[in-house]
Formats: C-alpha cells, sequence, structure tokens
C-alpha cells in the first residue's frame, strides 16, 4: 500500500515535471524542471529495485549531463522569446498528437491487453532472493557476458570526449602555449652554442 | 480509510513510459526552434524508454533490460556531450540556435 | 563437279568484288574485262554443264556446300540442286549476261559510273545463280533478296534523277509486298515440315496437303493452298504479274541493259522459275493453280493492252514483258511447268534482244526515248532493224520462230486444260492468251513500224548523227538473234513433250497436258504445220495486218480512233489505275495510319504520356515531396510519431 502511494505520488510529480520542460518559459527553468523528472525517476527505479541505475541516473545525469545542460543554457545568450515563437500555434497539434499517443497507451494496456497478456497477468512481480546485491549482479552480467559491449561502451564515451573536445577547441591568435613534444625533443645542438673566445693579449 | 488503490502492475509503469514519451513528443513539436530544448526533450523520450526497460527488468526478473538501460546510459550522456558541443560551435558561429535558421542544407 | 558449280557462281562475284571495290585502281578497261572474263567464264562453264545434261552423262547434283547455322535440329545451309531445270536456267543467266555485258560496253561508253554499273551487273549474275543453284529455302529466299537489291540499285543507277530514285524506291517496296508473302510461305512449309531442304520439304508434301490451317475467323485452309498461294504472292512481286506489275514499267527509269537483263530476261522469271521448282507442292492445290492461272491470264492480256497505248519504245518492251510473264503463268497454272520454263527460255532471248535494240535506238537517237519523234530509222540502223524484227516476230510467235514454239506449245496446253476442266478459270485463260497473240502482234509491229518504218518525224539535228551502233553493241544483237530464231528447233521436242526435264518438274498424272499432247507431237516440222489449223497464227498475222494498217498505211487512223474511243484510252493511258489507287489509297492511307500512330500514338501517348509524362509525374511529385523535406527535425519527428500512431491504431483496429 505504501510502495503503491509512493509510485502515485512519484508518477505524479514526474509528469508535473516533465510538462514543466516542455512549457517552461525559461530554459533554465526547463533545465531544472528535467533535474526534478529524473530524481523522481530514480525514485520509481528504487521502487523496481534497480539501485545501481538510479544512482547511476541521479550521478550521471543529474550530476553530470544535466549541469552541462545548465552551464551551456547559461553561457549562451540566447533570445527566448524569439525561440518560445509559434509555441501557442503549435500547441494544439502537439496537445492532440501527444493525448493520442495517451489514449492508445490506455487502449494497449488495458483495453485490449496486447502484447504478452499473461506477462501483464502477473500480479508480483519476480521475487528478487534476499541478501543479493542488485549492483553486484549487474556488475557480475557486466563484467562477463557483456564484456565487449562494455568495452565498446567505453569507447563511446572515449570519442565523445575527443569530440566534444575537437568541437569546441580554438586556438586564440597571440596565445602562448607550451608544445611539449617540442620541449622534449630539443637537442643540445639547439640551445647551446660555444664559442671560441680569443685570449685577451697582454698589452 | 477506505481509500483501496489497486496495486500497481507492469502496466501501470508501461502507461508512466508511454505518457512519458508523449510529454516530450508535445514538447519537440512545441519548441521546435529552440535546439536545447529539443536536447532535453530527446532526453526524456530516452528516460521513457529506459522505464520500459526497467520495469520489464523488474517482472521479468531478467538483469539484462537493466544492462541495456546502462548502455543508453551511456550512450545518451555521450550523445549529450557531443550535441552540446555542437551546439556551442554553431552559437558561436551563428549567434543563434533557433532550428529554423539553420536551413543551409535545405533545397 | 563441285568445283565447277562454285565456280559458275563465284566467278561473277569475284569479278563484281574486284570492279566494285577496286574499280578506279584498275580502270574502265579493267573493269569490263574482269566482269566479261568472270561471267564468261561461268557462262561456259554453264553450258558445259548443260551439255552433260544433254548427253546424258551429268545424273542431278544435290547437297550441301557449307552449314551456316544448326539451331534447333534446323541446318541452316549453303547447298546446290543443279538439275536440268537448273542447267537451262544457268544458260539463260549467264549467256544473256554476258551479251549484257558485252553491249554494255558500247551502251554507258560515256558514263561516269561504268565501273560501278559493271560491278552491279556482275553482282546481280551471281545473285540470279545462287537463286537458281539454291537447294533450300533459305539460299532461295536470299537469292531472291540479292536480286531485289540489284535491281533496286540498278533501276535507281542514274540517282540524280528524281523519276529514277521514284522508280527504285517503287520497285523495292512493291517487291516487299510480294517478299512479304513469299516469306509467310516459306514459313507455313517451315512450320509444317520443319525443315527447309527442297527435296525433304517435298518427301512431306503428301503430309502438308493434308493439313489445315486455320484463320481468325474460324475458316479452314488447306495448308497446301495457303503455302502456295503465298509462295505464288511473292512469284506476283518478282515476276510482276496482277496487281504487283506497277514497278515494272518504271524500271525502265534504269539503263537499257539492265532493262534487257534483269527486267526481261532474268530477274523477272525468278518468279516462274520458283513455282516450277515448286511443282511438287502447286500440283497437289488445284485452287492455288486456279489462283495462279487467273492472274497469270488477267495479266497477259489486260497488260499488253497498256502496251498499245504508251509511246516509250522502253515501256512497249516493258509492258510486252509483263503480258509474256502472264503467259507463263497461265501455263504453270496448266500444269504444263516445262511448256513456262520453255518460253521463259526463247522469252529471255528475243526479250534481251529486243530491249537491247531499243537501247541501240535509243543510243542513236540521243537518248530519245518517244516513238512519236522516230520513224524510218530502218536504213540508218540496218542491223538494229533487222535484229529487232527478228526478235519481234519471235515474239509474235511467227511460226518456226522460238517463240512460236513456246507459244503455241503453251496455247495448247492451255486449251486442252481448258477442255478437260482441271483447274477452274483455265477457259477464260485459254481466251485471254488467244486475245493475247493478236494484242501482241499489234503492239510489237506498231513499235517496228512506228521505229524503223514510216515517215522521219526527228529533227535535223538528231538526223544529221544518225549512225548504226558500234560493234560491241551489234555483236550481242546478232549473237541473241540467232537462238530467238532457231532454238525453238532444237528444244521443242525434248523439253516440251519429252521427258528431258526428268525430275525436276513433277507434274500430277491427271493434270499432264503435256504428256498428253506429245502423243501428237511429231517433230518440229509437222508442229509448225499443224499450227496452221489452230486460231493462234492467224490471229497474230491478223495482228501484223492490223498494225501495217494502222501505222503505215493510215497513220491517220490512231489519232481518229482514240479520240473516239477516249474513254477507253484514258483508262489505258491511266494503267487501269493502279497506281493512282496505289498511291492514293495504299501508300495516302498507310502515310494517314502513320500519322494517326505518329502523332496519337508516339507524340502523345509515348512521348507525351508515358515518356514525359512519367517525368512530369515524378517533378511533380517530387516537388510535394519537397515540402516535405523541409530540413526541419520536428517536421520528421512529427512524421514519424504520425506513422507511429496509425501503427498502433491499425494494430489495434486489425490486431
Amino acid at each position: 500500500m505504501f510502495t503503491t502511494v509512493l509510485f502515485y505520488l512519484f508518477a505524479a510529480v514526474l509528469v508535473g515535471a516533465a510538462v514543466g520542460v516542455v512549457v517552461a518559459r525559461n530554459p533554465v527553468h526547463s533545465a531544472l524542471f528535467l533535474v526534478l523528472a529524473f530524481f523522481n525517476s530514480a525514485a520509481l527505479w528504487l521502487l523496481l529495485q534497480a539501485e545501481f541505475l538510479a544512482i547511476a541516473l541521479v550521478l550521471v545525469y543529474v550530476g553530470a549531463v544535466m549541469v552541462l545542460f545548465l552551464f551551456v543554457v547559461m553561457m549562451l545568450d540566447v533570445n527566448v522569446a524569439a525561440l518560445r515563437e509559434g509555441f501557442a500555434r503549435h500547441a494544439p497539434l502537439g496537445l492532440v498528437v501527444a493525448g493520442l499517443m495517451v489514449v492508445e497507451m490506455f487502449q494497449v494496456l488495458w483495453v485490449r491487453r496486447l502484447g504478452e497478456p499473461a506477462l501483464l497477468a502477473h500480479a508480483q512481480p519476480a521475487a528478487v532472493e534476499a541478501g543479493v546485491s542488485n549492483t553486484k549482479a549487474l556488475g557480475t552480467l557486466l563484467y562477463t557476458q557483456y564484456a565487449y559491449p562494455f568495452q565498446l561502451a567505453a569507447v563511446v564515451l572515449l570519442i565523445a570526449i575527443v569530440a566534444a573536445i575537437a568541437l569546441t577547441m580554438r586556438k586564440r591568435p597571440g596565445l602562448k602555449l607550451q608544445d611539449v613534444s617540442k620541449q622534449v625533443a630539443v637537442t643540445k645542438a639547439d640551445r647551446l652554442r660555444i664559442i671560441k673566445v680569443e685570449a685577451e693579449k697582454r698589452p | 480509510m477506505n481509500l483501496q488503490l489497486p496495486p500497481v502492475g507492469l502496466e501501470h509503469y508501461l502507461f508512466l513510459a508511454g505518457v512519458l514519451f508523449s510529454i516530450s513528443v508535445a514538447g519537440i513539436f512545441l519548441n521546435r526552434k529552440n535546439v536545447i530544448l529539443l536536447l532535453m526533450c530527446i532526453e526524456l523520450m530516452l528516460l521513457a524508454v529506459n522505464f520500459n526497460f526497467v520495469a520489464f527488468s523488474h517482472w521479468l526478473g531478467n538483469l539484462d533490460g537493466q544492462v541495456f538501460v546502462f548502455f543508453i546510459l551511456t550512450v545518451a550522456a555521450a550523445e549529450a556531450a557531443i550535441g552540446l558541443a555542437i551546439l556551442v560551435v554553431l552559437f558561436r558561429e551563428r549567434r543563434t540556435i533557433n532550428v529554423e535558421e539553420l536551413d543551409t542544407m535545405r533545397g | 563437279m563441285q568445283a565447277t558449280y562454285l565456280t559458275i557462281i563465284l566467278a561473277p562475284l569475284v569479278a563484281a568484288a574486284l570492279a566494285g571495290l577496286a574499280g578506279r585502281l584498275i580502270g574502265r578497261i579493267g573493269a569490263h574485262t574482269v566482269t566479261i572474263l568472270g561471267v564468261g567464264l561461268s557462262c561456259v562453264l554453264s553450258v558445259g554443264v548443260l551439255k552433260g545434261f544433254v548427253d546424258g552423262t551429268a545424273t542431278p547434283f544435290n547437297g550441301p556446300l557449307y552449314t551456316w547455322l544448326v539451331t534447333d535440329g534446323v541446318h541452316m545451309q549453303i547447298g546446290l540442286l543443279v538439275d536440268q531445270l537448273t542447267a537451262m536456267m544457268m544458260v539463260v543467266v549467264t549467256f544473256v549476261s554476258l551479251m549484257v555485258h558485252i553491249y554494255t560496253i558500247g551502251y554507258m561508253h560515256e558514263d561516269p559510273g561504268y565501273q560501278r554499273f559493271f560491278s552491279y551487273i556482275s553482282l546481280f549474275t551471281f545473285s540470279m545463280l545462287m537463286l537458281v543453284m539454291s537447294n533450300n529455302f533459305l539460299q532461295l529466299f536470299f537469292g531472291w533478296e540479292a536480286v531485289g537489291l540489284v535491281s533496286y540499285l540498278l533501276i535507281g543507277f542514274w540517282y540524280t534523277r528524281p523519276t529514277a530514285i521514284f522508280a527504285n524506291m517503287k520497285a523495292f517496296l512493291v517487291n516487299r509486298v510480294g517478299d512479304f508473302g513469299f516469306l509467310l510461305g516459306i514459313a507455313v512449309l517451315f512450320h509444317f515440315t520443319g525443315t527447309l531442304d527442297y527435296a525433304e520439304v517435298f518427301a512431306k508434301a503428301d503430309y502438308i496437303a493434308g493439313q489445315s490451317v486455320q484463320f481468325v475467323s474460324g475458316e479452314t485452309w488447306n495448308a497446301m493452298t495457303v503455302a502456295c498461294i503465298l509462295l505464288f504472292v511473292g512469284a506476283m512481286g518478282k515476276s510482276a504479274q496482277v496487281p504487283l506489275h506497277v514497278w515494272l514499267p518504271d524500271s525502265m527509269e534504269g539503263p537499257t541493259p539492265i532493262s534487257a537483263l534483269i527486267h526481261a530476261a532474268t530477274m523477272v522469271t525468278a518468279g516462274i522459275f520458283m513455282v516450277a521448282r515448286m511443282s511438287p507442292l502447286f500440283e497437289l492445290s488445284t485452287t492455288a493453280l486456279s489462283f495462279v492461272i487467273v492472274i497469270g491470264a488477267t495479266t497477259a492480256l489486260f497488260m499488253g493492252f497498256l502496251g498499245l497505248v504508251n509511246n516509250d519504245i522502253k515501256r512497249v518492251v516493258a509492258y510486252s514483258t509483263l503480258s509474256q510473264l502472264g503467259y507463263m503463268t497461265v501455263a504453270l497454272g496448266a500444269s504444263a511447268y516445262a511448256a513456262g520454263v520453255f518460253h521463259l527460255m526463247t522469252h529471255a532471248f528475243f526479250k534481251a534482244l529486243l530491249f537491247l535494240a531499243a537501247g541501240s535506238v535509243i543510243m542513236a537517237m540521243h537518248h530519245e526515248q518517244d516513238m512519236r519523234n522516230m520513224g524510218g530509222l530502218r536504213k540508218y540502223l540496218p542491223i538494229t532493224y533487222w535484229t529487232c524484227l527478228l526478235g519481234s516476230l519471235a515474239l509474235i510467235g511467227f511460226p518456226g520462230f522460238s517463240g512460236f514454239f513456246s507459244k503455241d506449245a503453251l496455247i495448247e496446253a492451255v486449251h486442252l486444260a481448258a477442255e478437260k476442266g482441271q483447274v477452274a478459270g483455265a477457259g477464260y485463260a485459254y481466251f485471254c492468251v488467244l486475245a493475247g497473240v493478236f494484242i501482241t502482234a499489234l503492239y510489237s509491229f506498231r513499235l517496228v513500224f512506228m521505229t524503223f518504218h514510216g515517215q522521219e518525224r526527228m529533227d535535223e539535228h538528231t538526223r544529221e548523227h544518225l549512225h548504226e551502233s558500234p560493234w560491241v553493241v551489234t555483236v550481242p544483237l546478232v549473237l541473241l538473234a540467232i537462238p530467238s530464231v532457231v532454238i525453238g528447233w532444237f528444244t521443242v521436242g525434248p523439253m516440251v513433250f519429252g521427258h528431258w526435264f526428268g525430275g525436276s518438274l513433277h507434274v500430277a498424272e491427271a493434270h499432264d497436258v503435256l504428256g498428253e499432247l506429245s502423243g501428237e507431237f511429231h517433230g518440229p516440222g509437222s508442229f509448225v504445220v499443224h499450227a496452221f489449223s489452230g486460231p493462234a497464227v492467224y490471229l497474230a498475222l491478223a495482228g501484223v495486218a492490223t498494225a501495217w494498217f494502222l501505222f503505215l498505211k493510215r497513220p491517220d487512223l490512231p489519232a481518229a480512233l482514240r479520240v473516239k474511243l477516249s474513254g477507253l484510252v484514258r483508262v489505258l493511258e491511266n494503267k487501269y489505275y493502279f497506281d493512282w489507287f496505289n498511291e492514293h489509297v495504299l501508300a495516302a492511307g498507310a502515310k494517314a495510319i502513320g500519322r494517326i500512330f505518329w502523332k496519337g500514338g508516339d507524340e502523345m501517348l509515348i512521348d507525351g504520356a508515358l515518356v514525359n509524362g512519367s517525368a512530369r509525374t515524378v517533378g511533380w511529385l517530387s516537388g510535394v515531396a519537397r515540402h516535405l523535406q523541409s530540413g526541419l527535425v520536428s517536421h520528421y519527428a512529427f512524421a514519424m510519431i504520425i506513422g507511429l500512431s496509425a501503427l498502433v491504431a491499425y494494430t489495434l483496429l486489425h490486431g
């Protein structure tokens, strides 16, 4: 009963936050609403006993991605009014489409019970053995069965880092930078000049 | 207290994910000019998808779904990073992030 | 023997190639020397072959030389069939060709296309030999088309003259009509037998005669009748039978030597030869024979009439050729193949002679062809006159001349066929050929009298330059005059009433009119005497007398007659309106249909609707689709979502 209440509470806040993301006038508000939505999602995932992912969501998304978003939003001097132009004009269409999808979803899940009736008939989720850590189980799976995809994911992240830096880096003229490789590769001949000095003759 | 809520089942989570997805679709429609908001809506969509994975994983007692969510989070983080990088470069070049003005490739 | 036959065929081809391709190198004298040598070699060897058959030392040869290709069990090959019929044709072709070659040296003396001309006529000789020596339908068709091609080239030899170009186009097109029938005929035979070889087809003749062909209307025809009529349509084109005769008078636009060679002596008789060669097939279809005899009779009489009103010396001879070809066709229809082929041979000599004589006159008159401007040429051109007179006597069938034997035998055969009633239309044919004798005599001597006798109607300038033609012209005239006069004496017995042709001609027992007549034949002398008891000789003499009366005694009468019979004359002068019909109905109709297909089918439907239309449709669609490619992510997302919603809705409604 308690979890049910929690579910409805979090779900309501989540939906409200999502709506907030879409309709907020200020992009900063949108980003903050998104943070809220992620927090609630994480809470709901905890209800689903996906503890690791819940924490990862908070850390990765709220801690990193959303901060990045906020940073960009604030950094860029965006003319918000111009960007919100046409919002009211498109609202009916957007609402109709969204409403249509919700209705269809409802139809699928409750009226027609398509897909896996047997699965949906499960009143109870599969039981999780006591004392089994979600993190440990997930880690076991990742480092054994999914070892190669895991490596690939690491490569994807690496590429993302490289790409992001490559895209945003720019050289300013007149900037004095060190060239480490040049410093390392320097030889004696480049720096040192030995000059033969004539001995002073005694007058 | 005679308020008796029905137990929360898989379909509730799936429906919640559907609602979330629909809202983000509507968001893409409504904020069709603002790239940042489009990116945020896409994040929201991915979240809806992740909900489905986690819910099914829970109800089927199979962790594979959560592994998928893990990968999706990774890719989504990468995507957000590159997307924002592009956005920054774009803004630097054009002084705008209005999608409708980005029509160099338009026929 | 094979080597001899091959030499006969290939010598003219080699000569033609030399004269045609290296004509500039070897010069005029080189060109005529090499071609005359080539054709002369062929001629001598052909005579040797014929002599072998006359002596009885040679046996018919039938065999392949070279397999061109084999497909689906069908052997397409070059083969030779040399029997008595072929040997006779070979001699006729090469002899006349040789005479024409020699004559050409004089006739084409001043022409810039001298080498080209020699090349063409040698090529023609080769093609004609291929045609007559073939042992299968494919090679026959090759020869058939090759002679048609050379005929086309030679009619249009003076290609700067619009009339010549018109005439050669006409000849080509009219021949295409006939060739189409011919090809269909071969196709019918091939369909039923699966082979192109004569002997194999003949062996299955009875089988074909037992088959039937169904047309769209549901009517069934005997397969043999269909095949034979179609083959004969080819012969009608090539041998200029009504209604496909229209090209032959116009072909006189070509130089006179080729009129003699191609359009009198050899190519136009290819149809006659072909039907004679196919006698085992034609004998099995009385309907086809009836068709043949009616067409032949119509040609024989009605084309003769046209000779009466024409004033162009060459065209008169051309109409006479048409008429004589009709005679031969009548003989074929009456199953008197030997008589038809015999007439073919004699006709080849005397008609070539007449053409060459006409050419000699034209040369003397500085290329004037209108007989109204001639007259009294006898004293200027004695050799031409005498040879022409002999040719004309042969043509009208004056007793003792070659034409007499062939024509009289032919008429007798048709008479007997009509009495027996063996084919429908034989009675009509008998009437036509008898009336034709009178007409033939009339127009022949009209030509002789108008040209060589009477007043001299040419202008002063021409008269001063009148002189006899050089020896290269007169020698062929004399050489052709000899067989025109005498050949009948030696050959009528064995060829017509004997069994000289042996197996090369096949006549069904019930149709064997010549066989029945042979009982009454007791040598050429008594044949001549016997002829005086029939009407033909008197009709011919009456024709000569009428011509003499009209054109020498009372030269004012023809003009008066023309006025009196103006309606008839107009019909004749318009050649029974065949040309008018062809030009205004067939050609114009074809053009109109072509226009409809061009404008409606090609331009509107294919170009307009299909080609440009599809392009326009694609363009329009792209124009519309272009708006979908807005480049806005939200539009694409919208499309995706709409698609997703639609899919879900569909699943919900139908799932």
